[in-house]
């Protein structure tokens, strides 16, 4: 028997055989997250019920040397929860039970399958809310979320999820159940759980996610400004920085983006417009309103040609329409699509976007484009690359747009991926960005949690560290010779 | 050894550390100052080369948290790394190598109406000694400690290598956090000698209202009713002391909100004091800062969930508190003469804080208690912590023992 084979026998001796799938057509349902063009069917597919089936699968996956991958709700745009072949996917979609809302501490205990917005539904009426918002949270889960480290329009001024966890219980490599954090913060020893938020499933499974509740703001207003170009917009958001405001979100489109929006969902966004900016406030009344005054009078100081206010959730929602269907919009018109994730310094966003346009214009007969919807506030750019397939060299042209994208993000000093994760995508980005000392001190890390590489293993890095390698031993001549810093002092 | 030509940069160092070469009473060895990254690694490839010990300083005013260390055959005093090496006030962002004091930054990007959103609980501290212990104030309760406002760091391994996690922007899930594991780490991971934080704009308006509390019950009732309003405050202090107690809620904003949300809050908090400036002992700790040696109270942190204030409180009766009763966490000086009493008085707060979820801490205290104390307490994961200071710290010579598990 192989390996996958035994752990297939031990899996339907430690699960009720409804969570233990085997059949090929079955399986290739799991094929890939939401990067669909990564695809991999898994060898085993498991759906524990509770943290004692998942650390029991875990630890046969640890003795037997079969790779796990974990999946929530299978919407990461990186390709993080694609499956290994000669693995398990450790689906967690039935632990969805949300276990304790208590506003009184300001937490919420979750199982990992809990989707994202079932939180904010179960704390609001305590008047709470769960501030993390990625904009797939009608539908992706809290434990995605936790290996995601996700981020949302809102994080500008909240946070991501990294800020909102305060503490996990998990499944370690080794299927040992541990504790990290908790409720009160500051638990004593190192910050593991910092490091196990936003490592991808790599150093473990949570089975259960302590989060922290935020108290819905009293007042929210909308603003929604349209400007003649990005530049003017982008100054707009400068401005609004510069005066000390910190919108809950800043949101900006450009004409691109918008065409694709009106198409879609006719958001009615000023028409004729080169970008708009989609600005939240929220707080106490009299903080909002002060701030509001503020932020349509720069807007119109920049040029903004048509300003809308709305205050109550049907307008709000009116204007979210258009940026929340962003994504899917451009499928009206472009036959394909891709959806790239990077930051850069928000004051390089002038130079960025007109890198990106000259890059589109460059691929030439393929008819490459590239519409812009991004967190403007932070500097986090979503560029939807258009293309379209049918087109000889389009498909390949695209792909050549979107990693060049990626190469301005690191040129100007950002990262390659601000909520997308790193995942099957863009490992190979990432010696773009880290040198192989860098790399290879965050992957001490993996040696301490997962030293046999059984968790979601060829994720994140672009090649694995051999685990026991002793640092510090180094050969050669004396260290201070060697790098000419011993007459340094 | 410390190669002879860093002697010329050891005299002045020791000078600036005063007479007491020594950590909590361990003596030191060579005290070596470096002022680059670069000088720093090869000070830390030299002492792995020869298995030297390495404790690192700052402006050393929390040199004695936690527990001495088992020896110190260096200390890496990291105060000429004193540089901010960028401030990108447009992007919120900026630079400081270690050494650099809180003030100096803060006065830099004060400049620009920007402020790293952390309280100086310990005047003199540096960037590098708010890393080690992410130690925070009651501010914490908006943007959180430390850890939560880094979003880059360069250090350098026990082996010397430099390495660097994290970036320039704000938001980046690029690769692990490696910061997040050397915040709160009291020096025995790594050396970090450059940080880039968040910055938050400064508000121009800012109000505190101080009211006199009755009782344990009274401070988590008026904390609880204050978090279920809609003052949305910055801050939310408590000083609990034999003398009297009092709660402060700090509100920052915009002048016209501010002013409507000080009326508001002057309903929850009755008969309280409007003031321009925080109360005395306001975002520091309730021990004697200038103690040192036996003379040093006990110093403990306690953290809880909101819930469990008034039981924390109502435990800490008759010691001086102070602490952000928004964020759960309390600071007590407790009296150091009496060892045995000690011991007996933390566990007795231990059970109280686990019951709430949270935890104990002796922060710092006088050499007998520390022997006396279960310093860290109780900490879950321990195992893995062990694991990964043996992969960045293979020989266990930063800061041994200072940490969690005689890590």
């Amino acid at each position: 028997m192989t390996p996958l084979e035994q752990l297939t026998a031990s899996a339907r001796d430690l699960l009720p055989p409804e969570a233990v799938i085997t059949d090929a057509a079955r399986l290739r349902t799991y094929e890939c997250d939401g990067l669909a063009h990564y695809r991999v069917t898994p060898g085993l597919v498991v759906i524990p019920r509770d943290k004692h089936q998942l650390a029991a699968i875990v630890r046969c996956c640890a003795e037997l040397g079969v790779p796990y991958v974990a999946r929530g709700a299978g919407t990461g745009l990186s390709g993080g929860a694609l499956p290994h072949a000669e693995g398990v996917l450790v689906v967690t979609s039935k632990m969805r039970t949300i276990r304790e809302v208590r506003p009184e501490d300001q937490r919420a205990v979750v199982e990992p399958g809990v989707i994202n917005l079932d939180v904010t539904r179960a704390a609001t009426p305590y008047g709470y809310y769960y501030a993390p918002d990625p904009s797939s949270q009608l539908v992706c889960s809290i434990g995605g979320n936790v290996a995601e480290n996700s981020g949302g329009a809102h994080c500008l001024k909240y946070g991501f999820t990294t800020n909102h966890v305060t503490g996990v219980e998990m499944v370690t490599p080794d299927g040992d159940l541990v504790r990290l954090g908790g409720d009160a913060p500051d638990t004593p020893g190192y910050d593991l759980l910092g490091a196990v938020v936003g490592s991808e499933g790599t150093l473990g499974v949570v089975t259960e996610v302590t989060v922290r509740l935020t108290r819905l703001p009293e007042h929210v207003v909308t603003v929604l400004a349209g400007f003649d170009s990005t530049d003017r917009a982008g100054g707009a958001v400068s401005a609004i920085i510069a005066a000390g405001i910190v919108p809950a979100a800043i949101e900006m489109m450009d004409a691109l983006a918008i065409e694709a929006a009106e198409a879609a969902v006719q958001c009615h966004y000023p028409p004729g417009a080169g970008a708009v900016l989609v600005i939240e406030l929220d707080g106490s009344r009299a903080e909002v309103e002060a701030e509001y005054d503020d932020v349509v009078r720069l807007c119109r100081g920049n040029d903004a040609f048509e300003v809308r206010t709305a205050t109550d959730a049907a307008e709000r929602a009116l204007i979210w329409k258009g940026r929340k269907s962003a994504f899917a919009a451009v499928g009206r018109i472009s036959p394909d699509y891709i959806v790239q994730d990077g930051v850069i310094p928000r004051t390089a966003l002038p130079e960025v976007l007109r890198r990106i346009a000259e890059l589109a214009e460059s691929s030439g007969e393929s008819g490459v484009r590239v519409a812009n919807v991004f967190h403007a506030g932070d500097g986090n750019l979503h560029p939807l690359v258009l293309f379209d397939d049918t087109v000889h060299g389009a498909g390949e042209a695209a792909e050549e747009v979107s990693r060049a994208i990626l190469d301005l993000c690191i040129e100007h000093g950002g990262s390659i991926t601000g909520e997308h994760g790193v995942g099957a995508d863009k490992a190979a980005h990432m010696p773009k960005m880290f040198g192989p000392d860098d790399l290879d001190t965050m992957q001490l890390v993996r040696c301490a949690f997962d030293p046999a590489h059984v968790s979601n293993p060829g994720k994140v890095f672009p090649t694995p560290r051999l685990c026991g390698e002793a640092p510090g031993r180094r050969k050669g001549a004396h260290p201070l010779q060697e790098a000419g810093l011993a007459e340094v002092f | 050894m410390v190669p002879d030509s860093v002697d010329g940069r050891v005299a002045s160092a020791s000078e600036r550390i005063g007479t007491t070469a020594s950590i909590d009473g361990v003596a030191a060895g060579t005290v070596v100052a470096p002022t680059s990254t670069d000088e720093v690694a090869a000070v830390l490839r030299e002492a792995a080369a020869e298995q030297q010990t390495v404790v690192v300083q700052g402006a050393g005013t929390k040199l004695t948290w936690g527990l001495p260390p088992r020896s110190a055959d260096v200390l890496l005093d990291l105060s000429g790394l004193d540089q901010v090496v960028e401030h990108a006030a447009g992007d919120l962002i900026a630079t400081a190598q270690a050494g650099t004091p809180l003030t100096v930054l803060q006065a830099h990007v004060g400049g620009a109406g920007q402020r790293l959103l952390l309280d100086e609980t310990v005047p003199g501290t540096t960037v590098g000694g708010a890393l080690a212990t992410n130690a925070s104030g009651p501010r914490r309760l908006v943007a959180g400690t430390v850890r939560d406002l880094l979003i880059g760091v360069t250090f350098v391994r026990a082996d010397g290598v430099v390495a660097r996690a994290g970036g320039k922007v704000v938001k980046n899930v690029a690769g692990y956090d490696v910061g997040k594991l050397l915040v709160g780490s009291f020096g025995t991971l790594a050396v970090v000698t450059e940080a880039t934080f968040r910055l938050h704009p400064v508000p121009p308006a800012t109000r505190w209202l101080t009211a006199h509390v009755a009782s344990p019950a009274d401070a988590q009732r008026l904390v609880q009713s204050i978090l279920g309003a809609q003052v949305v405050p910055a801050a939310i202090g408590v000083a609990f002391s034999p003398a009297g107690a009092s709660l402060s809620l700090l509100l920052e904003g915009r002048a016209d909100g501010v002013d409507a949300r000080v009326e508001a809050a002057r309903e929850l908090l009755p008969g309280s004091a409007v003031s321009d400036t925080g109360p005395d002992g306001w975002g520091t700790y309730p021990w004697d800062l200038s103690a040192t040696g036996d003379d040093r109270a006990v110093a403990l942190k306690l953290t809880f969930r909101l819930s469990g204030l008034a039981d924390v409180l109502a435990a800490t009766d008759g010691f001086r508190v102070t602490g952000s009763a928004g964020a759960g966490v309390l600071y007590a000086a407790v009296p150091g003469e009496d060892p045995a009493w000690v011991a007996a008085t933390v566990a007795r707060l231990r059970a109280v804080c686990a019951g709430h979820g949270g935890s104990v801490v002796v922060v710092d205290a006088p050499a007998a208690v520390k022997q006396a104390v279960d310093v860290w307490g109780p900490v879950p994961g321990l195992d893995l912590m062990r694991r990964v200071k043996d992969e960045f710290d293979p020989d266990h010579r930063l800061a041994p023992g200072r940490f969690v598990g005689g890590i």
